[in-house]
C-alpha cells in the first residue's frame, strides 16, 4: 500500500516536472493547432460555398440566381479575409504531422509564390461574384478558373494524398 | 583447360548472347506509318489526354508558356531522377524527328538512334497507341513553338545506367494487351483507350513491383508516392465511390464532390483533362466505374 503510494506520488512528481519542462512547447503547438484549426475552418467556408456553385453548374442542384449570388459573395467576402494569422512559420506537416494538417513547408520558403497564388483566388473569386448572377452559362464559364485557382496552390504546397 | 571448365565457358557464352539478343532494342517495321497522314487538330486532343504537358512543359508555367514543351521537369524514383526532355519542335527539341522516330518512341520505347528508352516516357501505356493518333499528334507537336533550352541528362545510379538492360526490362513489364479484356458499351471501350492508351493514370494509380513495372494484379489500386511522402490514393471502384458525373466534373474543374480541389501532380493532370471533350471525361468516368 505504502509502496504504491509512493509510485503513485513519484509518478505525479515526474509529471508535473515534464509537463513545465514542455510547457513552453505546449504553448507554441496550442497556437499553431488553433491557427491551423482557423484556416480550415476558412477551407470549409469555401467548399460549403463553391458546393453550391458547383452543383448548379454540374446540372445537380436547380439554377438560382440570387442563391448563387448570396453564395458566389460569400465566397468573395471569404478571399479577401486577412489571413496573416492563420499561416503562422512552424504550422506544416513536418512540424505538426500529416494528421494534423497538409500544408508543406515550402509555404514559409523564401522563394514561395503562396501570395500570388492567393491573389489568383481572390480574382478569381471576384469573377465569380460577377458571374453568377448572370445565368448557368455565365456562372459555368466563370468556375473553371475558380477551380484553377484552388488547385493554383494546392498543387505545389499541399501534401499529396 | 579441364573439359568441365570448357563446357562452363561455353554455357557463359550462350547465356550472354541470349540475354544480348532478349535485350536488343526492337523498332516498329521500318514501312509501319506507310499512308498515314496528320491531322493537327485531332493532334491535339492526343496531346491533351496522353498528358505530354504535365512533364514536358517547363516547371511552374502556364497559359501560352506551357505549349513550349522545353522539358525540365523532374520526376524522382527508387532508380534515381529522370528529367524530362525538351521535346519542342527546334533543333534543341525533336525537330528532325519523322513520324516514325515519334512512333518508335512513344509505342516501342526505342530513340531514333536506336536506343532504348527510360520508362519515364510512358511507353508502358503509349505501346497501345493507335498509329494514327501518332502521326496526328506529330502534326501538332510540330505546329508549337521552339525551345532552345537544353536537355538535361538522367541522374540515375549505376546500374541503371545501362540502357540496354531495359530490353530484358520491356520484356518483364510491357505488353500490348488490355488490362480490361472485355468492354461492354462504346464509351467504356474509349475510356479504356483514353486511360489505358493515352492517359497513362496506372503509372501513378496502380502500385510497383521491385523493379519498376506495374503490378497489374492491383491495378488502379493506389500506391506510395514515387516521388516523396505521402500516397496516390486507390480509383478502384471499391474505394472510388463518385458517381460517374462526379469524376467526370473532377476531371474537368478539379473539384471533389465535397468541393476540395485536386491537388498535386493531379492538378497538373487536370489542366490537361479540361481540354478533353466532356464526351471523353465521360467516357474515362464509364471505364474506372466499370474496373473489376
Amino acid at each position: 500500500m505504502k509502496k504504491a503510494m509512493a509510485l503513485t506520488v513519484g509518478l505525479i512528481v515526474a509529471g508535473v516536472v515534464g509537463t513545465s519542462a514542455i510547457s513552453d512547447a505546449n504553448h507554441d503547438t496550442k497556437a499553431l493547432n488553433a491557427a491551423v484549426k482557423a484556416r480550415q475552418s476558412q477551407m470549409t467556408l469555401y467548399a460549403f460555398n463553391i458546393g453550391l456553385l458547383g452543383g448548379m453548374a454540374k446540372g445537380d442542384i436547380e439554377y438560382n440566381a440570387d442563391a448563387a449570388s448570396a453564395a458566389a459573395a460569400n465566397l468573395a467576402a471569404l478571399s479577401k479575409l486577412d489571413q496573416s494569422r492563420f499561416w503562422p512559420k512552424g504550422s506544416d506537416n513536418v512540424a505538426l504531422g500529416a494528421d494534423t494538417t497538409e500544408a508543406l513547408p515550402a509555404i514559409w520558403m523564401a522563394d514561395s509564390k503562396v501570395g500570388e497564388k492567393a491573389m489568383a483566388f481572390a480574382a478569381a473569386a471576384t469573377n465569380m461574384e460577377q458571374a453568377a448572377g448572370g445565368g448557368l452559362d455565365s456562372l459555368r464559364g466563370a468556375i473553371g478558373d475558380l477551380g484553377k485557382s484552388c488547385g493554383g496552390c494546392h498543387e505545389t504546397y499541399r501534401e499529396k494524398q | 583447360m579441364r573439359p568441365v571448365l570448357r563446357l562452363f565457358g561455353l554455357i557463359c557464352l550462350v547465356v550472354a548472347a541470349a540475354l544480348w539478343f532478349l535485350s536488343r532494342p526492337i523498332s516498329l517495321p521500318i514501312d509501319a506509318m506507310a499512308g498515314l497522314t496528320g491531322n493537327a487538330e485531332k493532334g491535339e486532343a492526343v496531346f491533351w489526354a496522353g498528358g505530354c504537358a504535365s512533364c514536358h512543359a517547363a516547371p511552374g508555367s502556364t497559359g501560352d508558356a506551357y505549349l513550349i514543351l522545353s522539358g525540365g521537369y523532374r520526376i524522382e524514383s527508387p532508380f534515381g531522377t529522370f528529367l524530362s526532355p525538351n521535346i519542342s519542335p527546334g533543333p534543341k527539341g525533336i525537330a528532325g524527328w519523322t513520324t516514325q522516330d515519334l512512333a518508335n518512341a512513344l509505342i516501342a520505347g526505342v530513340s531514333p538512334k536506336g536506343q532504348h528508352l527510360y520508362p519515364s516516357l510512358p511507353y508502358t501505356t503509349y505501346v497501345r497507341m493507335k498509329l494514327q493518333d501518332v502521326v496526328d499528334l506529330k502534326a501538332f507537336l510540330d505546329g508549337l513553338p521552339a525551345s532552345d533550352t537544353d536537355s538535361l541528362p538522367h541522374e540515375l545510379a549505376f546500374p541503371f545506367t545501362i540502357r540496354r538492360g531495359l530490353g530484358l526490362w520491356k520484356r518483364l513489364n510491357m505488353s500490348s494487351d488490355w488490362h480490361l479484356d472485355t468492354v461492354e458499351t462504346p464509351e467504356v471501350d474509349r475510356g479504356r483507350y483514353l486511360v489505358e492508351a493515352l492517359g497513362h493514370c496506372a503509372e501513378c494509380h496502380t502500385p510497383r513491383n521491385i523493379v519498376g513495372g506495374l503490378d497489374r494484379t492491383r491495378w488502379m489500386q493506389g500506391a506510395p508516392n514515387p516521388s516523396g511522402k505521402g500516397s496516390i490514393p486507390s480509383i478502384s471502384p471499391d474505394k472510388l465511390t463518385w458517381s460517374t458525373g462526379d469524376i467526370a466534373y473532377y476531371l474537368e474543374t478539379g473539384f471533389t464532390p465535397e468541393y476540395d480541389s485536386a491537388g498535386g501532380q493531379m492538378a497538373k493532370v487536370i489542366a490537361g483533362m479540361e481540354h478533353l471533350s466532356p464526351e471523353d471525361r465521360m467516357a474515362i468516368a464509364h471505364y474506372l466505374t466499370a474496373l473489376p
